[in-house]
């Protein structure tokens, strides 16, 4: 057997889910009995079958990879319910297992996955997709690279309506179709916990799904960025959030203005000033980098 | 005085890993630690609180680099981003030499995030070689291999595991992390000797030792680095030392992770070994 064909077979014994009792499945997914699939390629000992020693490594995978998505995904967990969470997991790892040296990257793809599998998300899809965006926002907000700001005084030396500014790349804009920053927070502040029972945890999760059941559907245009290290959500204008979407495309910054106010209700009077507003407040938390051609040469 | 043209770094002693629940205990109280080992793949991200903490443990203490995800021994080629972010941190840390494990763990761009065992042959031999080759270039610091902890053997293997590792670093040309544990922990899952394992590694590629703890289940042992070290495993690592003389030292614990003092102090015992290895050196 070569290398790449063990590697094969390996691979696709450890990466397929276990039984609901968290065993190794008796049948292979090409209908084949598992324990001619392992006795195939690994030895047995005198205290392990070749099936037996195939199911450490098929454990440990499942157990690694679903602990990891648990970890990032609470407000998730909390929308749809651990029961049907550890599901959709299972499922969406089994279609999108990591193509990423990084345990980090591992519910890159959830939000596209739920959007194609809308069962997944119980009777809360919308939800359950606005969540998910949200912690991987949080994700990519968390550690996503930081370029030199755009100081509050760069701006007049540098306007300009051809000017075209760029976003910090670890600034994440969403259109929401519900509260879900609320909830995250709720369900964080909830985890810090260090106090842990039987009927904390039984509290714990009634108050979780009291607070899902809450959640009506409001539109919230959020930033999620981050300031000395540390995540925030902020909430901004509709207006605001399309002329930023609209910076981040590459828009001149004319452009971005015209696009933020289409189809807008704020009277043409105030525009201006809540466009200096909402610059002076974004460019004083760092959303903006240095313009490219501003830079200096190195 | 290097002890192996592998081990410049002599003067490195005992070293623990960089774990998150100590971050705020090294940083406000700022204990003497030898160094600190970073499990790289944390750090190669754009920017946030992982990268400022890393820079200001870098402004006080020694760190040396070790990866989880290189996977020397998987077929495909190297993944070239993977490449650039582990260089780009290799700059920042100026890490004296790098690790990763002799393992495979990602087949047609899938990745289990696990350190899978090899098959010892000599096909295994080549591609992983290669690779190691591949990646010292690339990254332009000396690259050190580690034995993984193994459940499984396979029927296609041609020679026993450290006569795979000889094969691999021969032809790689590169240096040994040995993992004392990891040598007691495949000893007891596939019935072998351990001190033929560390008698038979080639002492003048040793650049770097590990130790740490594991679980015991009933039929087979789990390298899990959540409880401190057993008596047989330091009894490997005197083995070692004896073998290889004075080399950088570092305790794995990253599952139930106790106080900082309480991993440190447990890292500092291997100082009791790596002392007598001085004096003999200077007998």
């Amino acid at each position: 057997m070569s290398l790449l064909s063990l590697q094969r077979r390996m691979a696709r014994a450890v990466m397929t889910p276990l039984t609901p009792s968290e065993h190794m499945r008796r049948v292979a997914p090409n209908g084949r009995p598992m324990r001619a699939v392992a006795a195939q390629f690994i030895k047995p000992n005198d205290r392990l079958t070749s099936f037996e020693r195939l199911e450490i490594y098929n454990k440990q995978y499942w157990f690694r990879v679903l602990s990891n998505l648990m970890e990032d995904f609470p407000g998730l967990r909390a929308v749809v319910g651990d029961h049907r969470f550890e599901a959709m997991a299972k499922a969406y790892l089994t279609d999108c297992p990591s193509q990423s040296f990084s345990q980090r990257d591992l519910g890159s793809r959830l939000e596209g996955w739920l959007r194609r599998h809308p069962s997944r998300g119980g009777s809360r899809q919308a939800l359950a997709v606005d969540m998910a965006r949200l912690e991987w926002a949080d994700i990519e907000a968390f550690d996503g690279k930081a370029e030199p700001s755009l100081l509050p005084e760069d701006i007049p030396q540098t306007s300009g309506r051809h000017l075209r500014l760029r976003l910090q790349p670890y600034v994440q804009l969403l259109d929401l179709r519900y509260p879900v920053d609320d909830l995250l927070l709720e369900v964080k502040d909830d985890g810090d916990s260090d106090f842990a029972s039987n009927a904390f945890n039984e509290r714990r999760k009634r108050k979780r799904v009291l607070a899902v059941a809450r959640l009506k559907p409001s539109p919230v245009f959020l930033a999620v960025h981050r300031v000395d290290y540390s995540v925030y959500f902020r909430r901004i204008d509709r207006e605001a959030f399309g002329m930023l979407s609209a910076i981040h495309q590459g828009k001149s910054l004319s452009q971005a203005i015209e696009f933020g106010f289409r189809r807008s209700a704020m009277p043409p009077a105030e525009r201006p000033s809540s466009v200096e507003q909402w610059f002076r407040i974004f460019a004083t938390l760092g959303w903006f980098c240095r313009p490219e051609s501003d830079s200096p040469k190195s | 005085m290097p002890a192996n043209r592998f081990n410049g770094f002599t003067e490195y002693g005992v070293g623990i890993g960089l774990r998150a629940p100590h971050y705020d205990h090294i940083l406000s109280r700022k204990p003497v630690v030898d160094w600190f080992e970073i499990i790289s793949e944390n750090f190669m991200i754009g920017g946030g609180r992982p990268l400022h903490i890393l820079d200001q443990i870098l402004e006080q203490y020694k760190v040396v680099q070790h990866g989880v995800s290189m996977y020397f021994g998987s077929v495909q080629p190297l993944n070239r981003e993977h490449l650039r972010r582990l260089k780009e941190l290799v700059r920042r840390t100026k890490t004296p030499w790098l690790t990763d494990h002799l393992c495979w763990g990602s087949v047609d761009g899938r990745y289990t995030h696990d350190l899978l065992p090899m098959p010892y042959t000599f096909e295994a031999a080549k591609v992983t070689s290669q690779k190691i080759r591949e990646v010292r270039d690339f990254l332009e610091v000396p690259v050190v291999v580690e034995n993984v902890s193994s459940y499984a053997e396979f029927h296609v293997s041609e020679m026993t595991e450290w006569e795979f590792l000889n094969e691999v670093v021969e032809r790689a040309d590169c240096g040994i992390l040995l993992d004392v544990n990891n040598i007691y922990v495949s000893s007891r899952n596939h019935n072998f000797d351990p001190f033929t394992y560390v008698n038979s590694v080639p002492a003048e590629r040793v650049a770097q030792i590990h130790i740490a703890g594991h679980s015991k289940y009933q039929k087979y042992i789990l390298d899990t680095h959540d409880h401190p070290v057993i008596d047989p495993v330091w009894r490997l690592y005197a083995r070692a030392i004896e073998r290889v003389g004075h080399t950088a030292t570092l305790l794995e614990w990253d599952d139930s992770i106790p106080s900082f003092k309480e991993v440190h102090n447990e890292a500092l015992k291997a100082n009791r070994f790596l002392a007598s290895a001085s004096l003999a050196t200077a007998v």
